[in-house]
């Protein structure tokens, strides 16, 4: 082997071992690991893409207009990005931040969800009322699902069978059945849906409405709203609390809620649905993501034009990363 | 499940110099709204087998009496009935349909005493009062420490009741008004108003001049043409409205763009006013699963309804008086100022009540209460 490309290979585990035998606090989260962390920014048509050790900028990409949701590939190395205003899903590779190919999305595509394998991608269109099926190796529309109005939050079962769409203002959950693509149940929340994420279990699924300041916590075997969270902060006014992103830990264990206006991220035991603790992160925080390794978790804050860096054990905000304008999605890569 | 809407929308006279494409409004305004509101109730109205639609629209000539083509509507069999009318029609209408088991939507009227002496509990208002929208401008020139106003009244009744409510809310929020002046210079001054306005805008210093002038005959003119450097607010310049194409935060690009693509025009407050009153029953009707008036009703004013606007934060009716609680926008033509309420106007339940008539202020007396 060429003395040089072995060097290069190793530096990474080097530099990870030293700092694992040095551990401190401080850098503990994160560290052992240098992935990258892909945030869109919806004012400025671009994605920041940042070292997820060092948080340093590595590279500010240009992307088509209005680039919101946001989604890597299984394994990591493709990232797609929903162009809003250019009505299409753009495809970056994520080590040479080159875009390799565009997927047709039907018009606005807010948000989406990859099938647990990789493929397909299911679009929400929002100005369209329309779930948009994608092939993403053939870049073909398998199909269009019609759904309420405002469709947006996008989630699907770790088995892949079932995918969930919630509609902004019809209020719904849309229970959509992958092989047949047809709707099953449309369950009504509280009021802007617009997020969906399963339990790794899938069991059941955790719905946000924004208007209405809930998470709806439903069945997938009844399609019954077992638990609608509410939320409290002390000085924050009802009105200011907009949930938005959910992340659910592997373990199924802990619950994290992006509050929009609240400026905070709940933390919710998922057994007993205690909101543990608020955490204080950036301005209008939209959504959030895990490190692979899931050590670590982002928020995307679209107001204060950050990223804030919480340490998932600790439940601690460590840092805040300046981004462009008004960051939207966010994803994190090995 | 059906559910059949009746429209009804009479203007008033329009000035003579409403005869360009800024000022003219749209052949049909708030008509539109309407008939987005039902599109979007309909949309998810397959979801749970409701039908939604529109029995009957009224467009009534200014000069003409609406009540025959408001009981054209209830002979068509509507049962949910959106009016843009003056509120003395306004009232006949509600006294028609008393305990008919119709719901009755007042889309237009900002009359105060709709909400006070006048009110009545069949009809529930999408359009703001006047001191809905006096109040949010009046927060937000208080927040700006612009608290001394010279006031301009146009010649209309309806422009008295406007500066009425200025007056209210100046005193509610502690702001002064210098001088108060009426204009006298008839509907059409655009060739005269360079000479008759700095004259007309001369008083003790002032912060803002104020303008009540809901027809625009010459609050528009006012502008630049002052004897001081000053902002207009009010009815020009700085306008409170529930509803502007620069409204494009929290959500809204994409009822501008629904709105666009169907009327290939932007929305307007009376096209909003009259979606709000659409969704109010789309949103009941969806979650009570009924078409019964008395059970959209209980919903209607119970803890759980809410109402996404568009603008942050649920809309909901005050029980007190039966009108929809919403933010207020301050716009000019091109760009969105703020919205109120302002920060740091503090309520003990809802800071949508600090604009408006709370509870505590309200003469409101519904039979029963």
């Amino acid at each position: 082997m060429n003395p040089s490309i072995r060097r290069r290979v190793l530096l990474p585990l080097v530099r990870a071992g030293a700092v694992a035998a040095g551990l401190t606090a401080a850098f503990a989260p994160g560290a052992a690991f240098a992935g990258k962390v892909f945030v869109t920014n919806e004012r400025d048509h671009t994605m920041t893409v940042i070292d997820s050790d060092s948080l340093k900028t590595l590279e500010t990409v240009k992307t088509g207009r209005r680039p919101r949701g946001l989604t890597a590939s299984p394994d990591g190395k493709l990232i797609y990005v929903c162009a809003s205003d250019d009505n299409r899903v753009e495809v970056y590779d994520s080590s040479t931040y080159k875009m390799l190919r565009t997927l047709p999305s039907g018009p606005d595509p807010e948000l989406f969800v990859l099938h647990p394998s990789g493929n397909p991608l299911y679009i929400a269109n929002e100005d369209d009322a329309l779930v948009t099926i994608v092939d993403t190796d053939t870049g073909k529309v398998q199909g269009e699902i019609p759904v309420g109005v405002e469709p947006e939050g996008m989630g699907i079962s770790p088995d892949g069978k079932v995918l969930v769409n919630t509609s902004e203002t019809t209020s719904m959950a849309h229970f959509i059945d992958t092989s047949t693509k047809q709707i099953v149940e449309n369950v009504l929340v509280d009021s802007r849906p617009r997020y969906a994420e399963f339990t790794p279990d899938g069991k059941t699924v955790w719905v946000s409405a924004e208007v209405g300041g809930t998470v709806s916590v439903i069945d997938i075997a009844g399609h019954q709203v077992v638990k609608r969270l509410t939320f409290q902060i002390p000085g924050v006014t009802e009105d200011a609390i907009q949930p938005v992103g959910i992340r659910i830990t592997k373990d199924g264990s802990t619950a994290f809620v992006a509050l929009g206006p609240a400026n905070r991220v709940a933390v919710v035991d998922t057994k007993t649905y205690e909101v543990k603790k608020y955490l204080l992160v950036g301005q209008r925080v939209w959504q959030l993501a895990f490190s692979p390794d899931e050590k670590t978790l982002y928020s995307s804050n679209g107001n204060s034009n950050d990223i804030s860096v919480i340490d998932v054990a600790s439940e601690k905000v460590t840092k805040s990363v300046t981004t462009g304008r008004s960051p939207w999605g966010v994803v994190a890569v090995p | 499940m059906e559910f059949p809407f009746g429209v009804i929308r009479q203007f008033p006279a329009n000035p003579p110099w409403w005869n360009n494409i800024v000022t003219l409004p749209p052949d049909d305004d708030g008509v539109a709204g309407a008939a987005l509101g039902i599109t979007d109730n309909n949309t998810t109205g397959r979801f749970v087998k409701q039908d939604y639609k529109i029995v009957g629209e009224e467009l009534v000539p200014n000069d003409e009496d609406p009540m025959p083509a408001f009981n054209r509507l209830l002979e068509a069999g509507a049962k949910y009935i959106v009016a843009a009318v003056p509120a003395d029609a306004l009232l006949k209408m509600a006294d028609a349909v008393k305990d008919k088991g119709v719901i009755l939507f007042n889309a237009s009227a900002t009359d105060d005493r709709l909400r006070q002496a006048d009110c009545r509990s069949d009809i529930l208002h999408t359009a703001p009062s006047r001191a809905m929208l006096t109040d949010a401008l009046a927060q937000y020139l208080v927040t700006k420490r612009w608290g001394k106003w010279l006031l301009l009244t146009g010649r209309h009744p309806d422009d008295k009741l406007y500066a009425d409510a200025v007056k209210r809310s100046a005193k509610k929020f502690g702001a002064k008004i210098v001088e108060e002046k009426t204009w006298d210079f008839g509907p059409d001054a655009r060739e005269t108003g360079n000479n008759v306005i700095p004259v007309f805008t001369q008083s003790s210093a002032y912060d803002v001049i104020v303008i009540a002038d809901e027809l625009g005959e010459f609050g528009p003119l006012i502008g630049y043409r002052s004897w001081d450097a000053r902002p207009t607010a009010g009815t020009a310049g700085l306008i409170a409205t529930t509803w502007s194409v620069t409204v494009t935060g929290w959500g809204a690009e994409q009822i501008q763009n629904r709105f666009f693509r169907q009327s290939k025009r932007g929305m307007r407050p009376l096209d909003f006013q009259m979606w709000l009153a659409m969704r109010t029953i789309g949103e009941t009707a969806a979650r009570t699963r009924s078409n019964d008036p008395k059970a959209l009703r209980d919903y209607i004013f119970g803890p759980r309804f809410e109402l996404a606007g568009f603008k942050g934060g649920s809309f909901s009716y005050r029980p007190w008086d039966n009108q929809l609680r919403q933010p207020i926008v301050l716009t000019t033509a091109e760009a969105l100022v703020a919205a109120s309420p302002q920060e740091g106007f503090l309520h003990q339940t809802n800071p949508l009540d600090t604009i408006g008539f709370d509870k505590p202020e309200s003469q409101c007396r519904f039979p029963g209460q």
